[in-house]
């Protein structure tokens, strides 16, 4: 057998899971002592183009608390057309499709290799995708330029029969009518007040409008649709109109007096968004893209007031509870977050501007739809457009990589239970034997909702062994867990992504050792770091890192080799190795710090932390330091002052920052000009090298890094100083005596002597 | 005169007969009747037949009415003619309504019982009145009533035989109508009994009405006075003598001796006339009336017929026909036609105090030389009583009708504008008035005292000028407020609203664009209108393009707004459609530069008709859309004007949401008056809004059915905007009236934001304002918007005494906003006499004015009061106004004369004008929207516009030759005094209508309308053919000049005679009864007397 690190890989790739343990302690006390939990990074959507989905429909087991579908694993006796289900052990007759079914004429899902199906349901009618653009016009003239012409271009993008919206707001909120020729006919609302949804369909004209009819005509029913379709067209009749409809676009004309915020209704626009989809299109998937360039000013939802002399909220504020509008903002959010969440939308919040826009209290309409949420410091920015670009990127098959409306559930068996899920995904309370009554992130559940997802989508699920330590399991015997996501493809279908996947039970007291082994510290890492960050959401900082260091150092104590009282002896076997240092950065991440970091900020990180999938998450909690030299190819190095050196060119990948750092000597060569000329052009190349290697780094990221292109002693050099680990400082710098590395200007502990303190700690009988 | 007429074996009848004969004889003589007349008679004769069965059981009854079955037969004429006279009046009314027929059967059985008691006469008169003179009064009045009521029976007849010929039928229904409207009370029991009176001749008819006419007086005394009508029989018996001290203490311009008009009255009236009612003539005294034949003694000439009648009491029987000669009582034409004889042809200079101007009806020039120009204000006297005791003795309201923006003919040059700089206006320091011409330059000049209230102000060093020998300032008569009574000063920055100049002003059209205005063409028409009208706004003097800027909003049940921006290619709509809370969606690009953004204006107009067309929305909202409006002229931070289009009650659930509430059960209850009042007062505290806004709001209303204008037109009342209702409206009748009217409101001047201030000098204060405007206090007269047609009436109280010397002045101050956004005070001054003789106060009272002033009083009456508390509280001032002057200023003479002012001698005859207008006395097609138009719309009219309104002008097209081309004169508003040979137009400022006669001409007929026949014009026709020859020009020109005098435009009705549209026509017969109950003039005449009578006693 391979070693466990290739059968992760391998299972990553075929299924999108990785686990925490991969051989799982088989009593629920067991599992307790091993301090991180069992759980598992899932990416439902992960891209598989060597998998065509089936044209049928999943086969299920018929007890209705089951429900869990046919896989690999299930015991299928061929003569008498019958299989029993691997969670509930029922029997189960096959349907008469299947009669042909033997040893030799498999269904896929019953393949050891397709323990990933995709089916795709032929039934119902397909609803056509709709985006809803709803745009700020508070923006700077050039800002909105740029932000017109994107939008402009994504129309391009969009599938002929895809639907479309404008609402554009400012100090009103204007609803804009696709249907008519002529006449360019909006809707406005007034950015101050609060509707209900009734009366925003009323409002709208989407209740169905008592007309008088004629006696002679029945009421017909199709009149419904076109109603709608009002302000839902699709693309490819109003392409030109709504093209030249964003083209006039203005911005907002009210004037803005001197010393004061433009009025931004951005609680209402959203609001209306929200419901006007829900009264026309409800459980269908569909998109809102929010695009703002600024703080909701007034009415419901409101962040900041419009009196530019109050800044608005810093974490210092919301520490001493000083952000006014914060709450209430925040719980009209939360509100629309729920209502869009329960018809199946998902809401995009792009953010872009200087200062912050608020997204610290509307990030939950991107968390709990699956939206994405991307800032920037203004929509004329290659970042924004490329970042904007790529939401409409296709796959292989010239699909979206986009899906919506899916639900995830998660069957598990018998010695399990799920107890939550973090990720882009709302509960949908769906109580079944599988749920554990413990909670971890999104619990009490067997299933979510994830409005709208990519195949990079990621959440972790959490799970709980439940088996008793009495019952023991019978040796060879395997957990499984299924994964059921129902959800609308980007070419409209409706499709069932079914993964099920099985795990050795092992004895925690004697097989301790092969428990160790099928650690998966990269995904522990993550897992744990995504507990921590939603814990952070609601907790103090300071605790967090509290539980987090317990963790640690819990874990090294179960797991590490030492002698009592003596830190020296402390040793960790490869399995653990990284996962201190990982911890390390973590607690430095802007994930879990709040320092020298805006509310909107975190809440940017948080947002894409929770959603991305295992590598990308392990960047951003450990960013990637490549170095650049005459000396050899490029390496990885140190995330360490010491990497920075004076003739190395260094590409830091924080997943949010892209960082080009020139040493001393490298960046006065360059300023020398030895790069344009003939003879040097080894040092042209080697300029050249890591800005190649960014540029592909840039290409495939989503959201678009912020592109820094720095050099020593350049202010931007912050960004790469503040990563690394700060083995050399003001302090100790001449203690070391050595001349490589640069110094950081922090008091914050070193990676050493983070790791001093926690052998020290571990090897402790003091806890 | 009782006694006389007792002699006849029906006295009672007798006396109303006489009334009768007045009007017959005046007829006869006058009018071109009599040869109709005869037809007419045999008419009746051939009905007569019918009637007389009926009539035994009457004769059955009373021996008398043996007697008077002869009378029919000799009477009959007389009868008949007496009819046709009072017929005149009421005529087709009569005839159409069933009632006529009813109250004959009652009038029988009341006649005949009457009947005996009539024949005693004298004796039953007595025991109802103490004193024989009041006594005879009352039965005149009684056998006036009588008349009246016997008019109506007769008009059944008329009716019943009108077959035979037009002409007699005519003559027969006129006196119905007019008659039992005033008469109900006692109609009305006869009309039980009235089926036995068919049976009798006409004339016998006659006789019974007025017999059942007495009876009610007899039951209670008290009840005749309430009789408006039958008064006047009895007052005009003492008619000749009265004539006399009529002109004695008018010194009527006429140099006819009172005598002289007496006789000349008498000679018209019939003989057989005479002979009936000369009794009951010389008791009353409808000589004074009479005066109305002779040019101006008037009072006269009228009953010297009734003398000369008296003189004859000889035949009994031909009694029936008593009655007021309708041309011996003050006419209205011969007044006007004399005013414009004697005044028109000098002009009017302004420069003495005091002065009573010429009437509103002549054609007249002014000179600026001090005062304000009567177009500007008008007094209803000009001369006040020194002292509150003598106003309040004379009761004559003190008021001033001002329209401070009136338009001046081309000839008179607007009022100059002074500038002042920096420094403003020049003003009182104590009072606040402005520098005018009354103000004291004293102590060289270097100080002035305010003429208002005596305070000693220093001149500023820029303003000083030395004086002359008298006085006056050496540069007096270069500075215009030095010298004028009008003109306007710029205003400073002071004067404006937030310290900041203004911005010109914006008119935002704001179109209903429901099912109904769709349907009806409205909205494709208007819009194919404004395209081209838009480049007509206002604009300040020689500006080449206006300054107002323009917005559109369409809406039903939502709100449309467009931008309009001149950079868009096409206009952009927003929908608002929470009109809970209503807010302006844009700001830039909804007001927008007419010539910049004709484009995109154009686009628009011509895409609203298309847009609406299958809209099926039949629900609106009203409030919101003013409110609209006002936010966005509050949002653009300008004054301006909203025009409204709208069709229908705004029951959409919104603010101001209205119910149908339409009830004419109401009608003459303690509740009438919530007809008037708004439904809500939402509508109230959204005009506040706009009035601080200077947000005015024109409405134009197409209603098919009740839209509550009573509350609609609150905000357009308030913001002194203007309502235009064009009921049922159809592109095609009504679409030149529409656009005519609309063509006009957005082009006329208007002043924006406006305030005004009446000052008046120590003695007299302005106590009360009426008209389109809102107050907030009680001196500052609001107007967010005026324009040259809006007027303000203001009342002015005694709060000191006045002195001869001085006089007393009066300055209207208006600040206001231009078209093009200029801040201005335009100032008016007027300087009255004061008097301690209330004789001098008569004498230069001004009766339009005046009427102006009690029909505005009234009208706002209704809003508080009962309606029949209104019209008494009318009547009893009037009468109080009269009895005022008999006391005290008429030479003594028997009380029962009727002497009035001569320059109030109309004041009875405007008065019952008024008072059976549609607000204060409702006919049965009059509906409640109607009203409250109507009484909205009096209530900024000036005194030209009221004059007219309350007393049509009728103009007879075919009596002068074709050739003359001057506006012929015109003839009184009365039934008789239409022949059937010729054609009328009549008009009263709002309706306009072509009464054809049934025996015009061919020729005339074809020349007019382009077609062979009478029976081939279509009623109702409201367009003549345009037909090259003499007369359809004449008429055309003469209907173009009459359009072109009236603020709006008068859509034109053909009437024939006969039709059913001729009761709509009657209903502007103001001298005659009228069909809801309104008395004819020579009712009221008679009952005016009986009040004074009753004050006098």
């Amino acid at each position: 057998m391979a070693t466990y690190l290739e059968f992760i890989q391998q299972n990553e790739e075929r299924d999108g899971v990785r686990f925490s343990w991969n051989v799982w302690p088989s009593s629920r006390l067991e599992a307790t002592r091993m301090v991180v939990p069992l759980a598992c990074i899932l990416t439902p959507l992960k891209e598989r183009p060597d998998l065509p989905p089936v044209q049928y429909e999943p086969v299920l087991c018929s007890r209705p608390t089951c429900k869990a579908i046919l896989n690999p694993l299930c015991q299928v006796d061929y003569r008498a057309k019958l299989w029993a289900c691997n969670f509930c052990f029922q029997r189960n007759q096959f349907p008469p499709a299947y009669a042909g079914i033997s040893e030799v004429n498999q269904p896929a899902e019953l393949m050891p290799q397709f323990s990933t199906v995709e089916y795709v349901i032929q039934r119902g009618a397909q609803s056509p995708l709709i985006f809803l653009y709803v745009v700020d016009t508070c923006l700077e003239e050039d800002d909105l330029q740029a932000l017109k012409e994107s939008l402009q271009m994504s129309l391009s993008l969009l599938p002929p029969d895809a639907l479309v919206g404008l609402i554009t707001f400012g100090r009103m909120v204007q609803v804009h009518e696709l249907s008519c020729e002529g006449i360019s006919k909006s809707y406005v609302f007034r950015g101050t007040k609060d509707l209900t949804a009734k009366q925003i369909q009323d409002m709208l004209g989407l209740t169905k409008p008592a007309v008088p009819v004629h006696p002679a005509r029945p009421a017909q029913p199709q009149e419904h649709p076109s109603i709608s379709s009002r302000f839902l067209q699709p693309i490819h009749k109003i392409d030109m109109n709504l093209t030249d409809l964003l083209g006039e676009l203005q911005r907002d004309p009210w004037p803005v007096p001197q010393g004061k915020r433009p009025l931004r209704s951005t609680g209402v626009a959203l609001s209306i968004a929200v419901g006007l989809l829900e009264g026309t299109f409800p459980n269908t998937g569909a998109r809102i893209m929010l695009f703002i360039g600024g703080p909701p000013t007034q009415g419901p939802g409101m962040v900041v007031g419009d009196e530019l002399k109050v800044p608005i909220r810093s974490w210092h504020d919301i520490e001493k509870d000083n952000a006014r509008f914060m709450k209430k903002a925040t719980k009209h959010y939360e509100m629309l977050a729920n209502r869009a969440a329960a018809n199946g939308h998902c809401v995009d919040i792009y953010a872009c501007a200087l200062d912050q826009t608020g997204l610290l209290e509307m990030k939950c309409c991107t968390n709990l739809t699956g939206g994405h949420m991307v800032m920037g410091d203004s929509f004329n920015t290659s970042l924004f457009k490329q970042t904007f670009q790529r939401i409409f990127s296709k796959d292989f098959n010239g699909n979206f990589r986009m899906a919506f409306g899916a639900t995830l559930e998660v069957k598990t068996s018998r010695e399990l239970k799920v107890a939550g899920a973090i990720g882009p995904c709302v509960s949908l309370n769906v109580k079944g034997p599988c749920v554990s009554e413990n909670e971890l992130g999104v619990g009490g559940t067997s299933q979510w909702k994830i409005c709208g997802l990519d195949p990079t989508s990621t959440l972790g699920i959490y799970f709980e062994v439940v088996n008793q330590h009495n019952a023991p399991i019978p040796q060879g015997g395997r957990g499984a867990i299924q994964f059921v996501t129902h959800y609308q493809h980007s070419s409209t279908q409706r499709r069932i992504r079914v993964t099920t996947i099985a795990r050795n039970w092992a004895d925690a007291q004697s097989q301790l050792k092969h428990i160790e082994a099928a650690f998966d510290q990269e995904a522990a890492a993550v897992l744990m770091a995504r507990l921590g960050v939603f814990r952070a959401e609601s907790e103090e900082g300071p605790d967090v890192l509290r539980w987090l260091d317990r963790q640690l150092i819990r874990l090294c104590q179960k797991f590490g080799q030492y002698t009592k009282e003596d830190p020296a002896s402390f040793r960790l076997s490869d399995s653990f190795s990284l996962y201190p240092q990982f911890m390390f950065h973590l607690r430095r991440s802007p994930f879990l710090q709040v320092f020298n970091n805006s509310p909107d900020e975190s809440s940017y990180y948080r947002h894409h932390f929770a959603r991305q999938d295992l590598t990308q998450s392990l960047i951003m909690i450990q960013p990637i330091l490549y170095s650049y030299s005459f000396h050899g190819p490029p390496e990885p190095v140190l995330l360490d002052s010491s990497s920075i050196l004076a003739d190395r060119i260094l590409l830091m990948d924080t997943f949010f920052q892209i960082v080009i750092y020139l040493g001393e000597t490298i960046a006065q060569w360059q300023k020398a000009g030895y790069q344009d000329m003939p003879e040097y052009e080894n040092f042209k190349h080697l300029l050249q090298a890591p800005l190649d290697d960014a540029q592909e780094i840039l290409h495939t990221r989503f959201p678009m890094p912020r592109y820094i292109n720095t050099e020593h002693g350049g202010s931007q050099a912050r960004f790469l100083l503040s990563k690394v680990n700060p083995s050399q400082t003001h302090n100790n710098l001449y203690a070391w005596g050595q001349e490589t590395g640069a110094p950081i200007l922090t008091d914050d502990v070193s990676l050493q002597v983070f790791m001093d303190h926690l052998k020290k700690l571990a090897v402790s009988s003091a806890c | 005169m009782n006694v006389n007429q007792s002699a006849p074996p029906v006295p009672p009848f007798g006396q109303p007969q006489p009334v009768y004969l007045g009007h017959h004889q005046s007829s006869y003589g006058g009018q071109p009747g009599p040869t109709t007349a005869p037809t007419s008679y045999g008419a009746y004769n051939g009905p007569v037949p019918g009637y007389q069965q009926t009539p035994p059981p009457g004769v059955s009854r009373a021996p008398p009415s043996s007697g008077a079955p002869p009378a029919s037969t000799a009477q009959g004429p007389c009868g008949q003619t007496a009819y046709g006279q009072f017929g005149q009046g009421d005529v087709q009314n009569g005839p159409s309504s069933t009632v006529q027929m009813q109250r004959l059967p009652g009038y029988q059985p009341f006649g005949s019982a009457i009947l005996a008691p009539v024949v005693s006469q004298p004796a039953v008169l007595q025991p109802y009145g103490p004193p024989p003179t009041s006594a005879q009064v009352t039965a005149q009045l009684a056998g006036m009533q009588i008349s009246g009521t016997v008019a109506p029976a007769s008009p059944p007849s008329g009716l019943g035989y009108g077959p035979p010929t037009s002409l007699a039928s005519a003559s027969g229904s006129f006196p119905n109508s007019g008659l039992y409207g005033s008469y109900p009370q006692g109609q009305a029991p006869p009309l039980g009994q009235a089926q036995g009176h068919p049976g009798t001749q006409p004339p016998q008819r006659s006789v019974p009405l007025q017999a059942s006419s007495f009876t009610p007086p007899a039951s209670g005394g008290p009840r005749m006075p309430s009789m408006t009508g039958p008064p006047l029989p009895g007052q005009s018996f003492g008619g000749p003598p009265v004539s006399q001290p009529n002109h004695v203490s008018s010194p009527a311009p006429q140099a006819l001796p009172p005598g002289t008009q007496m006789t000349g009255p008498p000679g018209p009236p019939l003989p057989p006339m005479h002979s009936s009612q000369q009794p009951g003539y010389q008791l009353q005294q409808n000589g004074s009336f009479g005066p109305t034949r002779g040019p101006q003694s008037n009072y006269g000439s009228p009953y010297p017929g009734a003398a000369t009648f008296g003189s004859q009491p000889g035949p009994p029987q031909p009694l029936p026909p008593k009655r007021l000669d309708p041309d011996a009582i003050p006419s209205p034409i011969q007044v006007i036609e004399d005013d414009r004889n004697n005044r028109g042809s000098e002009p009017f200079v302004t420069g003495v105090r005091g002065q009573v101007p010429p009437l509103v009806t002549t054609n007249f020039l002014v000179k600026d030389q001090g005062n304000a120009s009567p177009r500007y204000i008008r007094c209803t006297s000009y001369n006040i009583p020194c002292t509150s005791d003598m106003a309040k003795q004379a009761q004559v309201p003190l008021a001033a009708v001002i329209k401070p923006l009136a338009r001046l003919p081309p000839e008179e040059a607007s009022p100059y504008v002074v500038d002042h700089g920096e420094s403003g206006p020049l003003r009182c320091n104590r009072c606040k008035a402005y520098m005018c011409p009354f103000m004291q330059f004293v102590e060289g000049g270097r100080r002035f005292q305010c003429c208002f209230c005596s305070c000693i102000n220093d001149v500023p060093p820029q303003y000083f000028q030395h004086l002359d020998h008298t006085g006056k300032r050496v540069d007096a008569y270069d500075r215009p407020e030095l010298s004028l009574g009008s003109y306007e000063f710029l205003a400073t920055v002071d004067y404006c609203k937030n310290n900041k100049f203004p911005s010109p002003p914006a008119f935002i059209f704001m179109i209903d664009v429901s099912y109904n205005a769709i349907r009806s063409g409205l909205v494709r028409l208007l819009c194919e209108e404004l395209k081209s009208l838009l480049d007509f706004l206002p604009r300040e003097g020689g500006a080449e393009e206006s300054a107002i800027r323009v917005g559109f909003v369409t809406y039903n049940k939502v709100l449309h707004f467009y931008n309009v921006k001149s950079s868009l290619a096409q206009p952009q709509m927003m929908v608002v459609s929470d009109v809970g809370d209503m807010f302006v969606p844009l700001l830039d690009g909804f007001l927008v530069n007419v010539n910049e953004s004709q484009a995109v204006i154009t686009s628009l107009l011509d895409q609203i008709p298309e847009m609406f067309a299958d809209t099926r929305e039949t629900e609106t909202v009203f409030a919101p859309v003013i409110q609209a409006g006002m936010e966005a002229l509050k949002a653009a931070e300008c004054a301006g004007k909203l025009f409204l289009f709208h069709t229908s009650l705004p029951i959409a659930e919104a603010p101001g949401k209205l119910k149908n509430r339409d009830d004419r059960k109401l009608i003459n209850t303690d509740k009438e008056k919530t007809l008037f009042q708004p439904q809500t007062g939402a509508y109230q505290t959204l005009a506040k809004e706009c009035v601080a806004q200077g947000c005015c709001v024109d409405l134009f209303l197409f209603p098919n059915q009740y839209v509550d204008v009573a509350t609609l037109s609150v905000v357009p009342q308030l913001t002194g905007g203007s309502v235009y209702k064009y009921a049922c409206f159809q592109v095609e009748n009504d679409q030149e009236r529409f656009l005519s009217d609309l063509r006009r409101d957005v082009q006329k001047v208007v002043g924006f934001d406006a305030v005004m201030r009446v000052r008046t000098s120590t003695g007299i204060r302005a106590v009360d304002f009426f008209g389109a405007f809102y107050m907030n206090n009680t001196t500052d007269v609001e107007l967010a918007g005026l324009d040259g047609d809006k007027t303000v009436t203001v009342e002015f109280k005694h709060d000191d005494r006045l002195n001869e010397e001085n006089g007393a002045l009066m300055q209207c101050a208006l600040l206001y906003t231009s078209c093009a956004g200029q801040r201005r005070l335009r100032i008016h001054n007027l300087a009255l006499n004061c008097c301690t003789q209330l004789a001098d106060l008569y004498r230069n009272c001004e009766t339009d004015t005046l009427i102006n002033y009690m029909a505005k009083f009234a009208y706002r009456g209704v809003l508080s009061s009962p309606v029949k508390t209104v019209r008494d509280t009318l009547i009893t001032q009037c009468a109080q106004i009269l009895a005022c002057y008999r006391k005290n200023c008429a030479s003594p003479s028997s009380a029962g004369q009727l002497i009035l002012p001569e320059c109030m001698k109309l004041l009875p005859v405007y008065l019952n004008c008024v008072l059976k207008s549609d607000v204060l006395q409702p006919g049965a097609e009059v509906t409640t929207d109607d009203r409250a138009y109507v009484r909205q719309l009096v209530t900024s009219m000036d005194v030209a516009e009221t004059n007219v309104f309350f007393y049509p002008r009728l103009l007879p097209l075919t009596k002068s030759p074709i050739e003359n081309t001057t506006e012929p004169p015109a003839v009184r508003a009365s039934e008789e005094r239409l022949s059937n040979g010729d054609i009328y137009l009549l008009e009263n400022g709002l309706n306009l209508f072509l009464w054809v006669g049934a025996s015009v001409q061919q020729g005339v007929v074809q020349s007019l309308f382009g077609v062979s026949s009478f029976s081939q014009i279509t009623s109702g026709l409201s367009v003549l053919p345009v037909l090259d020859n003499l007369l359809s020009k004449k008429v055309q020109g003469l209907i173009d000049s009459l359009r072109a005098q009236r603020s709006r435009y008068m859509k034109l009705i053909v009437v024939k005679q006969e039709d059913k549209l001729e009761t709509l026509f009657k209903h502007f017969l103001v001298e005659d009864k009228s069909l809801s109950g309104g008395a004819s003039y020579v009712d009221f005449l008679c009952h005016m007397h009986k009040e004074i009578r009753q004050l006098l006693s």
